[in-house]
């Protein structure tokens, strides 16, 4: 009986963050991202892993979590920011990505965690458009205390379709020669 | 009525399938004689199906079956014969209610229009049976769908006492009565005690409905569905009718074809059509066996936890325990493991079965006489490979049959039985599975493919081959020795695509013929598609695993052997071959290109028929490794078929060693018409 009134509490909660979500962020230089907690599997210190022939250099290689072959990405590459070494606070994020088909698993390895956030769909503003091609993978810019929060949709930032395939790669380079 | 019925659909579909499976090879059996038995087994999957369809609400299928039922419960009591014309007719049902289901589990519409037909011949031969068994029956006269639909139907509804403490609810059924349409309700409360004896738990209303609109019984009697054994019901027109004659022919009434009503129902796609989930069927010895091995699993597990006592006091004595303990814990893993991979394997006459029908349409078709002798059906072999495996066996079923067998006349000109034979047999040799499909026909005439093999370039026309060499060319692309295209096979589209089937999955295939005897092909296949028996190899820095059956040799390299194309090493000359040297650092731009070939190792791998050396740097150990799927969370990585976990928990990938030729291949061009350009 004592946990009815807990769960009364719980649903008034509920009810008053209809558009509030929770926001995991993180630290890219010295730029504060977010990303749905509720996307997020873990966060795991940075491993070693085994790098696949013939991909990008954002992608790092493979890693084994706890049996699953989990792809991880270096954002700061994958920004084209300049890369930075991995240091005691650098950490992997493993997110779960829909997909068209099916939900993937993948780490991202980031500078550090930060903290996590309710934002309200209302705050969120769109980003501006300055033509970088990073805005397609932000979905809104967030104010928290005063400093900027870029919300980031990680489907598209992760989307492995758009990731070059060693066929697509090799034909550009002979495009790039004619 | 809110429990949501289509959960079970798949288990419907599966068991269907499976009930048809039943039905087919039965049918086959009848053939030759009529055992009671098999006939039992028949009825017992036809039985099942229409209960199972009425059910769920397929009424399509319950009707069409139940006609099937009738002809089947005749034969089963001796009052009709198995003979040809019946049993031809009821494959035709079996394969008519496959399609028809398969539709249904799809979401699609099923195609009626021959089920009525196939429906209207069962229908008659029944007629016939009845004709002579039965000379007082009225003759069947339906099928002008005059199924009596009145407008209005009068229900009595007398729930027992206890049909409260069932969980079902009276009011709740009048309230979906009401949703089919105009209802009136009248109660009956004659039973009702006085308020002090009564009991809230016990039922002791009746009701007495009327019912209009354009219903059929069935749509009504679906309501009363979870309540017909505790309740009284009756459900009758009240538009008046020739009852008597309704009554007589009710039976025959159920398998009318062209019900309006069904056809409805038919009509209706179903959009939420339940996906094939993948589900498996596994033996209860499997799982008690798996039980077991996780009870020892649970026991080792404790006997180490009571090693815990903390360092302090820490002696040889425990020391030696904990060494058994591990022991013991190294055995119930791996035997574990093999329990869990025997999960995914079931016996290939799920495959098999499937071929007695087969043959015996091609046989008739092509008016050949074959008998079928199949061996090793408990066979076991991965679920998965064995999805694969069947399209390749029917194809070479049917080359079997359509090239091997000969005509009956030709047979016993050359001092033949007139029956030719096809052997299917399945046994395990090492860590594969070997099926062999042989026939006692007229095998494969050496010269006629050397000749056929020359004529289209194949061969040099000088060339002198042994006969198994000249066997191999069957394989080749467009290859066929057939004079005469037939619907069968011959359009020399085949066995380079079952070749090229059984390589994807690990596998090969070797044929044997001898001129006049028959001709033996034997398919080598791995047990599983989950793991393999790797090479360990590292290159640069990192741990490759190369697929054991697709290595050749491994060799070091003499120098003097190694010959250059343009200034960079290319070709290797082994014994009296010379292959492309692959040098895997640049395939995988791993950037740390060997200055020189003379510090590793070549492994000459083959690949579609290609041979190629791979450059390793070290040779490291072989095992077993489990294959775990890249595209599971990435995508497909050229020249790499998977990954797997190493005893260090680190990540290893698996070598795809065709795709590594294509990938060479497509890197070399690259760096020609780089260098072309350079050129010019």
């Amino acid at each position: 009986m004592s946990s009815a009134p807990e769960l009364v509490e719980l649903d008034t909660n509920k009810s008053d963050s209809i558009h509030t979500y929770q926001f995991l962020t993180f630290m890219l230089a010295e730029e504060e991202y977010g990303v749905d907690i509720l996307r997020v599997q873990e966060i795991k210190g940075w491993d070693k892993t085994t790098p696949i022939p013939n991909t990008p250099p954002y992608i790092k290689g493979v890693i084994n979590l706890r049996g699953a072959i989990v792809p991880i990405i270096d954002l700061r590459q994958r920004f084209g920011m300049e890369a930075a070494p991995y240091g005691p606070t650098t950490v992997v994020i493993v997110l779960k990505i829909s997909g068209e088909d099916r939900e993937r698993t993948m780490g991202i390895v980031v500078d550090a965690v930060s903290d996590v956030y309710n934002i309200s769909i209302e705050e969120m503003k769109p980003a501006p458009d300055f033509g970088g091609i990073d805005v397609e993978f932000i979905k809104g810019l967030a104010t928290v205390d005063e400093q900027m929060v870029i919300i980031l949709d990680i489907d598209r930032l992760l989307d492995v379709s758009v990731i070059p395939t060693m066929d697509e790669r090799a034909s550009r380079t002979i495009g790039t020669h004619s | 009525m809110s429990i949501d019925v289509s959960q079970f659909h798949q288990t419907f579909f599966e068991e269907s399938f499976e009930g048809l499976d039943i039905m087919e090879s039965g049918l086959l059996e009848l053939d030759d004689r009529t055992d009671p038995e098999t006939i039992n087994a028949i009825f017992r999957a036809a039985h099942s199906i229409k209960g199972g369809s009425a059910t769920f609400g397929f009424n399509e299928v319950a009707t069409f079956t139940h006609a099937m039922e009738t002809l089947l419960d005749e034969m089963r009591d001796g009052r009709r014969t198995a003979d040809r014309a019946t049993v031809d007719v009821l494959l035709k049902a079996v394969d008519c209610l496959r399609e028809t289901i398969a539709a249904l589990r799809d979401g699609k519409t099923a195609d009626m229009e021959q089920a009525r037909e196939i429906q209207a011949q069962m229908e008659t031969l029944l007629g016939q049976a009845t004709a002579v068994q039965d000379v007082s029956a009225t003759p069947v006269q339906n099928g002008d769908g005059v199924k009596g639909q009145p407008q209005t139907w009068e229900i009595v509804f007398k729930p027992r006492a206890h049909l409260l403490q069932t969980g079902n609810d009276p009011a709740r059924l009048i309230r979906e009565l009401e949703q089919l349409g105009a209802l009136k309700v009248q109660v009956n409360d004659s039973a009702l005690p006085p308020l002090d004896q009564m009991e809230p738990e016990r039922c002791y209303l009746s009701w007495r409905m009327r019912l209009g609109g354009p219903l059929d019984e069935a749509a009504i009697r679906e309501i009363f569905e979870w309540v017909e054994d505790d309740c009284e019901l009756d459900i009758h027109p009240l538009t008046p009718q020739p009852a008597a004659a309704e009554r007589k022919s009710e039976a025959r009434k159920e398998y009318t074809g062209g019900k309006p009503a069904s056809d409805g129902t038919a009509a209706q796609p179903r959009k939420t059509a339940a996906k094939d989930s993948g589900s498996i069927r596994v033996s209860i010895d499997k799982i008690d066996h798996l039980i077991n091995m996780v009870g020892e699993l649970v026991i080792t597990q404790s006997m180490m936890g009571n090693l815990d006592g903390g360092f302090e006091d820490f002696d040889v004595n425990r020391l030696e325990k904990l060494r058994e303990g591990l022991a013991l814990l190294e055995r119930n893993t791996r035997e574990l493991q093999e329990s869990v991979m025997r999960i995914r394997m079931l016996p290939i006459s799920f495959v098999f079965s499937r071929f007695p029908r087969m043959v015996h349409d091609l046989s008739q078709q092509l008016g050949k006489k074959v008998h079928l002798e199949m061996s090793g059906e408990q066979t076991e072999l991965d679920k998965t490979v064995m999805e694969k495996i069947g399209d390749p066996l029917v194809h070479l079923i049917r080359n079997s049959i359509d090239h091997g067998i000969e005509p009956p006349e030709a047979r016993l000109a050359a001092g033949k039985p007139e029956a030719g034979t096809v052997l299917l047999h399945a046994y395990h040799k090492g860590g594969n599975i070997v099926i062999e499909i042989s026939d006692d026909g007229a095998g494969f005439d050496r010269d006629k493919i050397l000749r056929k093999a020359k004529e289209k370039g194949l061969v040099e026309e000088e060339a002198q081959l042994p006969d198994d060499k000249i066997y191999e060319l069957i394989f080749q692309p467009g290859f066929s020795t057939a004079d005469t295209v037939s619907d069968v096979s011959g359009r020399g589209v085949g066995m380079d695509v079952v070749r090229r089937n059984i390589r994807e999955l690990g596998g090969n295939v070797e044929v044997n013929s001898r001129h006049g005897q028959g001709t033996t092909f034997s398919i080598r296949l791995p047990l599983t598609l989950a793991i393999l028996d790797g090479q360990l190899v590292k290159i640069g820095d990192e741990t490759f695993i190369i697929p054991l059956v697709s290595i050749v040799e491994s060799l070091q390299i003499k120098p003097e052997y190694v010959n250059s194309i343009a200034g960079r090493p290319q070709l290797y000359k082994l014994r009296d071959e010379f292959i492309p040297i692959l040098c895997s650092h640049r395939i995988f731009n791993l950037g740390s290109a060997p200055r020189s070939l003379s510090n590793g190792l070549l492994v000459v791998i083959e690949g579609s028929g290609h041979k190629a050396a791979l450059y390793v740097d070290e040779l490291l150990g072989q095992q077993q490794v489990v294959i775990k799927s890249l595209e599971t969370n990435f995508q497909r990585v050229a020249g790499i078929s998977g990954a797997t976990i190493l005893g260090d928990g680190t990540v290893a990938l698996i070598l795809d060693v065709e795709g590594l030729v294509h990938l060479a291949r497509q890197q070399g061009e690259i760096d020609e018409s780089k260098s072309i350009r350079a050129v010019a």
